[in-house]
């Protein structure tokens, strides 16, 4: 981790410990390599009760590189969430920001799952999981359905 | 103004009209002496209105018409050309010149559509392009009290900070990080953002460079210039690796049925505008792309399989016949046949060795079979022609060494200095470029359809290639010091005579091609 940088993760789980967001929680940061957090789907949507638990790991260069997200263990069922656990968000790719952060990354997932209205795999699903490389980084991703 | 261009025209080395020359420099300088930034490129869009046509006009009756008018440009010449044009617009649209280039870029460098455009709706085009004029503000890093950088959320005091003009502020650490990966792993379109979400400001120039350090600063020029001559039609690298300099020449893609426009480079490259490949006069360049394709082409093999072979009526394996009687029988599944009318063999009964079962079916079977291998050796006479050539001329370029070798005999026993000797030199160089048209006169010929014309063509291409083995004949000869002067006349009266000979047919054919005057078995204009 570049010395320039371990300040403005310190300074964000300080953040997520004093000030968390409503269902986040990190449950596992170590070191400033990798991360865990628990999220909850939210009250009166179609993850009510229903607890997640989302991976982040940082390559040296965060923030100026997004880091690395992915769904561990109980994997949520959702059109742009594959069962391997890779998250189909432009703000993890292509769209990312340095001034983007662990915390903006969760709430645009809890956003994702909130507005789902049929819970689905997505339909490419079974080739995606057979062919794709460990990190969801090194998937071409092609953005197209803002609706979820 | 453009001293940094080093002009450049084909030409023949035998036949370099002063007059060219003088009447482009002339040209040139009337250019130059024009002070007024519109006149930029102006000599070639906008001839008419300008007092110099009448004397290109003139000028391009000196050309030969297998010529074109082209200008080498070094990387600086190509930076100064994008800063010139962008001061251009610049004075044209009232804005500041960082924030002009990098609208240049959005509109891939077409001053024309960008003018437009802006004129149309300002606000749209700087929307796009990602720029926001506030002539109030320059780049420039300030130190700002009570400051916490939203990236690294570093609040040293003496923290430099930099906001564009969209006003998000981060310290100079984070941008200088963020610029050189950008930098670093360009993806080819340079779009750098603002680093701030969802805001679609574009780092001009004069950021980048204020910030980086100066290999990446480089890189990043080097980015520039390589998309500026991408975006031009009329500029193209040259393709040697790491030669740096641009060709500009204004032949568009659409007259490249009827006109091969080789160029050459100051790393003496000589290729084709047109495509990029190396010189192929006076093949245009759909026949080359065409002939290499076929060369290339695996049905090249399977042509020469159904020519050659019959399929078993059994097992339908494939057979080559290389001798004995047509009574047959097939090494795989031992079926016995007859090669002529490919029947079994056993209703050949008592007429032994001799078939004379022929009927509709295996006539026509014959006749293709037929017509396949006539295009099949078609094919095959060009293309040992050309293989040839192209083996010659690499054996050619191997006499190099051996000249120079010759060179140095030529002054220790006569009385030849160096630069009299130097005629051996441009004879073989001569040899070597004759040889390269030879190549792809046969290329040029292989898909020529026969007319009167042709028999023109191919006198030319065998005159030039006798006029080429003998001036190899002279060049081989062993050097006695009696028979010097008379050697050395040979050769230049041979040069210039292979010279003029390719000059003829290039000239010819170029004519031709403007004059629609060839036909081709295939389409050209595809």
């Amino acid at each position: 981790m570049s010395v320039l940088f371990t300040k403005r993760l310190s300074k964000e789980l300080v953040d997520l410990k004093i000030n968390p967001p409503v269902g986040i929680e990190v449950t596992e940061a170590d070191t400033f390599k990798s991360w865990k957090l628990t999220l909850d789907g939210v009250d009166g949507t179609l993850y009510a009760g229903e607890r997640f638990t989302l991976e982040f790991r940082f390559s040296p260069n965060y923030p100026m590189e997004s880091p690395e997200v992915v769904f561990t263990g109980n994997i949520p069922i959702h059109p742009h969430i594959y069962s391997n656990g890779h998250i189909c968000l432009n703000v993890l790719y292509n769209q990312w920001s340095p001034v983007l952060s662990v915390r903006s990354v969760c709430l645009s997932i809890q956003s994702m799952l909130s507005s789902c209205t049929c819970k689905e795999p997505p339909p490419d699903n079974n080739h995606y999981v057979k062919t794709a490389k460990a990190s969801p980084k090194q998937t071409q991703w092609s953005f197209h359905d803002d609706s979820v | 103004m453009r001293r940094s261009f080093a002009r450049r025209r084909f030409q023949s080395m035998y036949d370099i009209s002063d007059e060219d020359l003088t009447f482009e420099d002339s040209y040139r300088d009337s250019d130059e002496d024009v002070e007024d930034v519109e006149d930029e490129d102006d000599y070639v869009d906008d001839d008419d209105t300008d007092l110099d046509f009448t004397d290109v006009v003139a000028g391009k009756d000196h050309k030969k018409n297998y010529e074109v008018d082209f200008v080498v440009h070094s990387i600086e010449g190509i930076v100064k050309n994008q800063d010139d044009e962008v001061t251009h617009v610049s004075n044209i649209l009232g804005i500041q010149k960082q924030h002009t280039a990098t609208l240049l870029r959005h509109f891939h460098w077409n001053k024309e559509r960008l003018i437009d455009r802006y004129v149309e709706d300002s606000t749209e085009v700087l929307n796009k392009a990602g720029v926001i004029i506030d002539n109030t503000k320059t780049s420039k890093l300030i130190k700002v009290p009570g400051f916490i950088c939203d990236i690294c959320c570093n609040n040293d005091e003496d923290l430099d900070t930099l906001a564009l003009s969209c006003e998000h502020r981060f310290c100079k650490n984070c941008y200088e990080h963020y610029l050189t990966q950008k930098i670093k792993d360009d993806d080819g379109n340079l779009r750098i953002l603002c680093m701030a979400n969802d805001c679609n400001v574009i780092v001009d120039e004069e950021t980048i460079e204020l910030i980086v350090n100066k290999d990446i600063h480089d890189r990043y020029r080097t980015l520039l210039n390589r998309t500026y001559v991408n975006d031009k039609e009329y500029l193209r690298w040259c393709p040697v690796p790491n030669c740096e300099y641009v060709i500009e020449c204004h032949i568009p893609h659409i007259s490249l049925t009827s006109i091969v426009p080789t160029v050459e480079c100051v790393c003496t490259h000589r290729f084709c505008f047109g495509c990029g490949l190396p010189d192929h006069q006076p093949s245009i360049c759909v026949l080359v792309k065409k002939w290499i394709k076929k060369c290339d082409d695996y049905s090249e093999t399977e042509d020469w399989i159904s020519t050659h072979t019959k399929e078993c009526g059994k097992c339908h394996s494939n057979i080559e016949k290389i001798g004995g009687s047509n009574y047959m029988t097939c090494c795989k599944c031992k079926y016995e046949f007859c090669w002529v009318c490919m029947g079994p063999w056993s209703k050949h009964g008592t007429s032994w060795y001799n078939c004379d079962r022929y009927d509709e079916k295996t006539i026509d079977a014959k006749y293709k079979q037929a017509e396949s291998r006539a295009s099949l050796e078609r094919y095959l006479l060009y293309y040992n022609r050309f293989a040839n050539h192209e083996q010659s001329a690499k054996l050619d370029r191997e006499l190099y060494n051996k000249t120079e070798k010759k060179m140095v005999e030529m002054q220790q026993i006569s009385d030849l200095s160096w630069i009299e000797v130097q005629f051996l030199k441009k004879a073989v160089d001569i040899l070597v470029q004759c040889r390269i048209t030879l190549k792809w006169t046969y290329v040029f010929a292989f898909y020529l359809a026969r007319n009167d014309q042709t028999n023109v063509f191919e006198d030319n291409q065998r005159d030039l290639e006798m006029a080429v083995e003998q001036l190899l004949e002279l060049l081989e000869k062993p050097i006695e010091a009696e028979i010097i002067a008379e050697l050395k006349q040979q050769i230049l009266d041979k040069t210039v005579y292979v010279g003029s000979h390719r000059e003829g047919l290039l000239e010819d054919t170029a004519k031709g091609l403007l004059e629609s005057r060839w036909e081709f078995q295939v389409d050209i204009k595809n």
